[in-house]
C-alpha cells in the first residue's frame, strides 16, 4: 500500500517536473542559455587568440624583414697593388682598375662611373687594413673580396623589382648587366654578415655594426645593476624587516609604488635636468644613461625583493632569534639567503626592462651618432634600442633590414634573460 | 683611470681591514675568542667600515662637486671681458669650455682664451683626481689604522657595525622619496621658468602648438606658440584606442584564463602574453610604423576612406596590443582572489560559468579590475616610443583616428632631442608638458590604488 502511493507520487513528481521543466519554453531558455555560456567561452578563447595571434604577426613581420640582414653581399676581385698607388693611399683607383679588369664590355666613360657605386665607399679602408695586416703583397696581384654597395646587396637578395622601367629603378640597366656578370663568374656571393657584429653606427648600411650599441647596453646596464641592486635589496629589508609601522614608512611605501607607474620619459627629464643640468656631467655617456636606469628599476627591484623577503616564513626568524642572534645576523644569515632566489628573478625582470628602455635615454643624448666602439663609462656610446630607433627611421631598404635585425638580436638578449628568470623560480622554487 | 684605480684601492683596503681587525681581535685575547664581546668577523668588519666609509664619503661628496668647482676657478681666472655676460652667454661659455676640454670641435672659431680656459680646465681636472687619489688613499690608511688600533676585547663591535648597516638600510630606502623629490624639482623648477615666459593659461587652454622659435628676431612666425590642447586631444584619443582594444581583449583572455583554461593550456598561455608584455616599446614601435600603419592605410584606401600614413588608429591598436598583458595579468590576478565558494554558491543555484562569472566574479572583482585600468590608462598616457614613431609630430586637433595627431610624451622627446639651448621657451616647453604629465599619472595611480584599498571586498 505505501509502496503504491510512493510510487504513485514519484510518477506525479515526475509528471510535474515534465510539465514544468520539460515544456517548450523551459528547453528554449535553457538552449539559450548554454547557448550564451558557448558564446561567453568562445569570446574568451577569441581574446587569447587575438593576443596570440599579434605576438605571431609581430615577430613574424619582424624575422621575415630581417633575417636577410645576416648575409651581407661580397665583390671578389683581382687587385694589383702597385707599389707607387699604395704609398700614396689611393686605394679606390686600384679597386675600380680592378672592377673595370672584371667587366671588359663595359668601356665607357658615363657606364664605368656607374660601375664605381657598386663598390660600398668603405672597401678602400677593408684593402688598407689588409695590406697594412700583410705588408708582404705590395706589388703582386692579390684575390681579395670587400664589401658591395648595399643597393647591390638587396637587389642580391630580391628587393628590388628588375621588370619595371629604367627610370623608376634603383639601379640602372648598366648596373644590372654588371650585377649579373659577375655573379654568373661568381665574384658576387652572399655570405655571412660580420660586420654586423663588429662594427659601429655607420651612414652607409652595408657598414654598420649593432657592436658599438651592445657594448654600450652593456656599460649602462653593469651601472644600472651595481647602483640598484644594492640599494634596492637594502631598501627592502628595511622596509620588510626593520621598519617600524609609522606616517614616514608609509610614505616611502607609498612613494616606490608611485615611482613604479611613473611614465619612463619622465626619468629621462630627471636625469637630463639634475645629472646633466645640475651636476654637468656629459651627454650621452652610459654612466648617465646608467643613473637613470638605476632610479627607474629602483622601485621594481625593491617591491619584488619585499615580496620575496616576504615569502619566508616567521619561523625562520624566530628560530634565528631564539638561539641568540641580533635581528641582522637574522636578516644576513637566515632570510636574505633563503629569498635570495626570489630577489634575483626580480632583478632580472628589472634589467630586462631596463635593457629594452628607449625613451629617457632619447632625453640625456644617447640618440648621438657614434660610430666608435664606446671603451668606458664616460665614453660618448649608444644602447641597442636606441640603436633601433635611429636605424627605423633612415629611409634605405638596407636599415629597414639591419633594424629587424638588430630587434632580433635585442629580443634574443630579453629572451635570454626572462628565461633564465623563469628557470630560476622554478629551480628555487619552494613552499614552506 | 684615477679614479678606477682609487676604488681598486678602497676595496683592497678594506679587504686588509677585515683581516687586520679580525686577527687583532683573536690575538688580544690570545686565541680564546670566548672573551670577545663579539666573534671576531665583526671586529673585522669593524676595521673595514672605518677603512671604506670615510673615504667613500669624501669620494663622492668630491666626484658631485668637482665639476662646479673646476669650473667656478677656471671662470674666476678668464678675462672679465668674457663672464660678464648675461647669464645665457654664460652657459654658452660654459658649454664651449667643456666642449674643447673633451675634445669636442664647437664648430665656431672660438677665443683663444677659451681654448686656454679649456686646457686649464683639464689641468684642473687632472690635479683634482690625482689629489683625490692621494687624499682619498691616506683617509683610508687612516681609518683602517684608527679602527685597528681600537680593537679591544671589550669593543661592542657588532652592536657599532650594526647600527652603521641600520643606518646605511634607511638611507637606502630614502633614495625613493629622493628620486621623487628630484622629479618634482626638476619639473617644477624649469616648469616655472618656462611659465614666465608663456602664461599657463595659454598653455592649457590654447588649441595651437608649433613650438618652433626662430633663430633671428625677424624671421617669419618667430614667435612660438605653445597651446597644448591638441596634444592633450591627441594623448586622449590615441589612449581612448588603446583601451578599446586592450580592456576587452586584455579582460576576456583573463576571464578565459582563470576560469577556463585547464592547467596545461594556462601553463602555455601565460608565458605568451608575458612574452608580450617583455617586447620594448620600440619594437612596438617599428611594427606600428612599417607593418601596422600601411595595412591601416591599404584597408583604409579600399574602403575609400583618405587616411593619413601616419594615422592615430594604428599606433593607437599596437599600443592596445602592448597594453593587453598588463591587463590581463592584473585582472587575473583579481580573479583569482575571488574565493571559490561564491562560485559554487552560484552554481548551486543552478546558474552556467558564464553567467556565475558575469554575475558573481565580475561584480566581486570590480574594484580590482578598475584599478587595473585605470592603471593601464596610465601607462597608455606615458608611452612615448610608438607614437614617436608611428603617429607623426604634427600637432592636430582632431578626433578622427585616421589621422595624424601626436601626443604629450613625443613632443617632450622631440622637443629635447637633439642640441638646444636649455632656457629657450621651446626646450623648457617639455618640461611644463612633464609636469603636466606627471601630474595626471601620479592621479591616475593614487586614485588606482585608492580604489583598491576602500573598495575591496573582503570575504574572508
Amino acid at each position: 500500500m505505501t509502496d503504491l502511493v510512493q510510487q504513485d507520487t514519484r510518477a506525479m513528481s515526475v509528471a510535474v517536473s515534465k510539465s514544468r521543466y520539460q515544456s517548450e519554453e523551459f528547453t528554449r531558455r535553457l538552449k539559450a542559455r548554454y547557448a550564451a555560456e558557448r558564446r561567453f567561452k568562445m569570446a574568451g578563447i577569441a581574446a587569447v587568440g587575438i593576443a596570440s595571434l599579434m605576438l605571431v604577426i609581430l615577430l613574424g613581420s619582424i624575422v621575415t624583414k630581417g633575417y636577410t640582414a645576416f648575409w651581407q653581399t661580397q665583390l671578389r676581385l683581382e687587385v694589383t697593388l702597385d707599389k707607387a698607388q699604395v704609398e700614396e693611399r689611393n686605394f679606390m683607383p686600384l679597386l675600380r682598375q680592378a672592377l673595370y679588369a672584371q667587366l671588359p664590355d663595359v668601356a665607357d666613360r658615363s657606364s664605368r662611373r656607374q660601375l664605381n657605386d657598386l663598390l660600398s665607399s668603405g672597401a678602400p679602408y677593408e684593402l688598407e687594413a689588409f695590406v697594412a695586416r700583410n705588408p708582404a703583397v705590395v706589388g703582386t696581384t692579390q684575390t681579395i673580396w670587400v664589401r658591395a654597395d648595399d643597393e647591390v646587396d638587396q637587389f642580391m637578395k630580391g628587393y628590388f623589382r628588375r621588370d619595371v622601367p629604367e627610370a623608376e629603378r634603383r639601379l640602372s640597366d648598366v648596373k644590372i648587366a654588371a650585377i649579373d656578370a659577375l655573379t654568373a663568374k661568381g665574384s658576387l656571393v652572399q655570405s655571412f654578415n660580420t660586420t654586423l657584429f663588429s662594427a659601429g653606427d655607420s651612414r652607409e648600411a652595408e657598414q654598420a655594426g649593432i657592436w658599438g650599441a651592445i657594448v654600450g647596453s652593456l656599460l649602462m646596464l653593469s651601472v644600472t645593476m651595481i647602483l640598484s641592486v644594492p640599494i634596492g635589496v637594502a631598501a627592502a629589508v628595511y622596509l620588510e624587516e626593520f621598519a617600524p609601522k609609522n606616517k614616514w614608512t608609509d610614505l616611502i611605501e607609498v612613494n616606490i609604488n608611485n615611482l613604479a607607474a611613473v611614465p619612463s620619459i619622465i626619468f629621462g627629464l630627471l636625469g637630463l635636468a639634475v645629472f646633466l643640468g645640475f651636476f654637468g656631467m656629459t651627454r650621452s655617456a652610459p654612466v648617465v644613461g646608467g643613473l637613470v636606469m638605476a632610479l627607474m628599476t629602483l622601485p621594481v627591484i625593491i617591491i619584488s625583493a619585499r615580496v620575496a623577503l616576504k615569502s619566508v616564513p616567521p619561523s625562520i626568524r624566530e628560530a634565528a632569534l631564539g638561539i641568540g642572534a641580533s635581528p641582522l645576523q637574522t636578516v644576513t644569515h637566515h632570510v636574505l639567503p633563503l629569498a635570495l632566489p626570489g630577489i634575483l628573478t626580480g632583478t632580472i625582470i628589472g634589467m630586462a626592462r631596463a635593457l629594452g628602455e628607449t625613451a629617457p635615454l632619447l632625453m640625456i643624448g644617447m640618440v648621438a651618432f657614434i660610430v666608435d666602439i664606446p671603451h668606458g663609462w664616460t665614453d660618448s656610446a649608444t644602447v641597442l634600442p636606441v640603436q633601433i630607433y635611429m636605424w627605423a627611421d633612415s629611409p634605405e631598404r638596407a636599415f629597414t633590414e639591419r633594424t629587424s635585425a638588430a630587434i632580433m638580436i635585442l629580443l634574443g638578449f630579453l629572451i635570454l634573460m626572462n628565461g633564465l628568470a623563469v628557470y630560476l623560480r622554478k629551480k628555487f622554487e619552494r613552499r614552506w | 683611470m684615477q679614479l678606477t684605480v682609487l676604488v681598486l684601492i678602497l676595496a683592497l683596503l678594506t679587504v686588509i681591514g677585515f683581516q687586520a681587525g679580525r686577527s687583532r681581535a683573536a690575538a688580544s685575547v690570545g686565541g680564546r675568542i670566548a672573551e670577545l664581546h663579539s666573534v671576531p668577523s665583526y671586529h673585522g668588519f669593524y676595521v673595514a667600515l672605518w677603512a671604506g666609509l670615510p673615504a667613500l664619503l669624501l669620494f663622492v661628496l668630491w666626484t658631485a662637486s668637482e665639476g662646479w668647482l673646476v669650473m667656478q676657478m677656471v671662470l674666476a681666472s678668464l678675462p672679465d671681458r668674457l663672464t660678464t655676460g648675461d647669464t645665457q652667454s654664460l652657459s654658452l661659455l660654459k658649454a664651449d669650455i667643456l666642449n674643447l676640454a673633451h675634445g669636442i670641435s664647437t664648430g665656431h672659431d672660438s677665443d683663444p682664451a677659451v681654448h686656454a680656459a679649456a686646457a686649464h680646465y683639464n689641468s684642473l681636472h687632472a690635479i683634482a683626481d690625482w689629489s683625490l687619489l692621494a687624499i682619498g688613499t691616506c683617509l683610508a690608511v687612516a681609518g683602517l689604522a684608527y679602527g685597528r688600533q681600537r680593537i679591544v676585547p671589550s669593543l661592542r663591535a657588532r652592536n657599532q657595525v650594526e647600527r652603521v648597516v641600520s643606518i646605511l638600510l634607511v638611507l637606502c630606502s630614502l633614495v625613493a622619496i629622493l628620486t621623487t623629490v628630484g622629479i618634482v624639482m626638476s619639473l617644477l623648477f624649469e616648469a616655472l621658468r618656462f611659465f614666465t615666459v608663456v602664461s599657463p593659461l595659454d598653455f592649457l587652454l590654447g588649441t595651437h602648438w608649433s613650438p618652433q622659435m626662430a633663430m633671428r628676431a625677424d624671421q617669419v612666425g618667430s614667435s612660438g606658440s605653445f597651446g597644448a590642447i591638441p596634444l592633450f586631444t591627441g594623448t586622449l584619443l590615441i589612449t581612448v584606442i588603446a583601451m578599446v582594444v586592450a580592456v576587452p581583449v586584455g579582460l576576456m583572455a583573463a576571464v578565459y584564463m582563470s576560469e577556463y583554461a585547464n592547467p596545461r593550456v594556462r601553463s602555455w598561455l601565460k608565458p605568451i602574453l608575458e612574452i608580450l608584455a617583455g617586447i620594448p616599446t620600440v619594437v612596438y614601435g617599428f611594427f606600428a610604423a612599417l607593418t601596422m600603419a600601411p595595412f591601416v592605410r591599404s584597408v583604409g584606401q579600399s574602403l575609400g576612406l583618405g587616411v593619413s600614413s601616419e594615422s592615430a588608429l594604428a599606433a593607437g591598436v599596437v599600443m592596445g596590443v602592448m597594453i593587453i598583458p598588463f591587463v590581463s595579468s592584473l585582472s587575473d590576478d583579481v580573479i583569482n582572489a575571488v574565493p571559490q565558494s561564491l562560485r559554487d554558491g552560484s552554481y548551486g543555484l543552478g546558474a552556467t560559468k558564464s553567467e556565475t562569472i558575469r554575475q558573481v566574479v565580475m561584480p566581486a572583482a570590480l574594484p580590482g579590475i578598475v584599478a587595473a585600468i585605470m592603471l593601464a590608462v596610465s601607462r597608455a598616457i606615458g608611452e612615448t616610443m610608438i607614437v614617436t614613431m608611428a603617429s607623426g609630430l604634427t600637432a592636430n586637433l582632431t578626433a578622427n583616428p585616421l589621422e595624424a595627431v601626436t601626443t604629450v610624451t613625443t613632443q617632450i622627446a622631440t622637443l629635447l632631442v637633439g642640441d638646444q639651448e636649455f632656457d629657450s621657451p621651446k626646450t623648457l616647453s617639455a618640461f611644463g608638458l612633464g609636469l603636466v604629465l606627471f601630474a595626471v599619472t601620479l592621479c591616475l595611480n593614487v586614485v588606482a590604488l585608492r580604489v583598491v584599498q576602500k573598495y575591496r571586498e573582503k570575504y574572508d
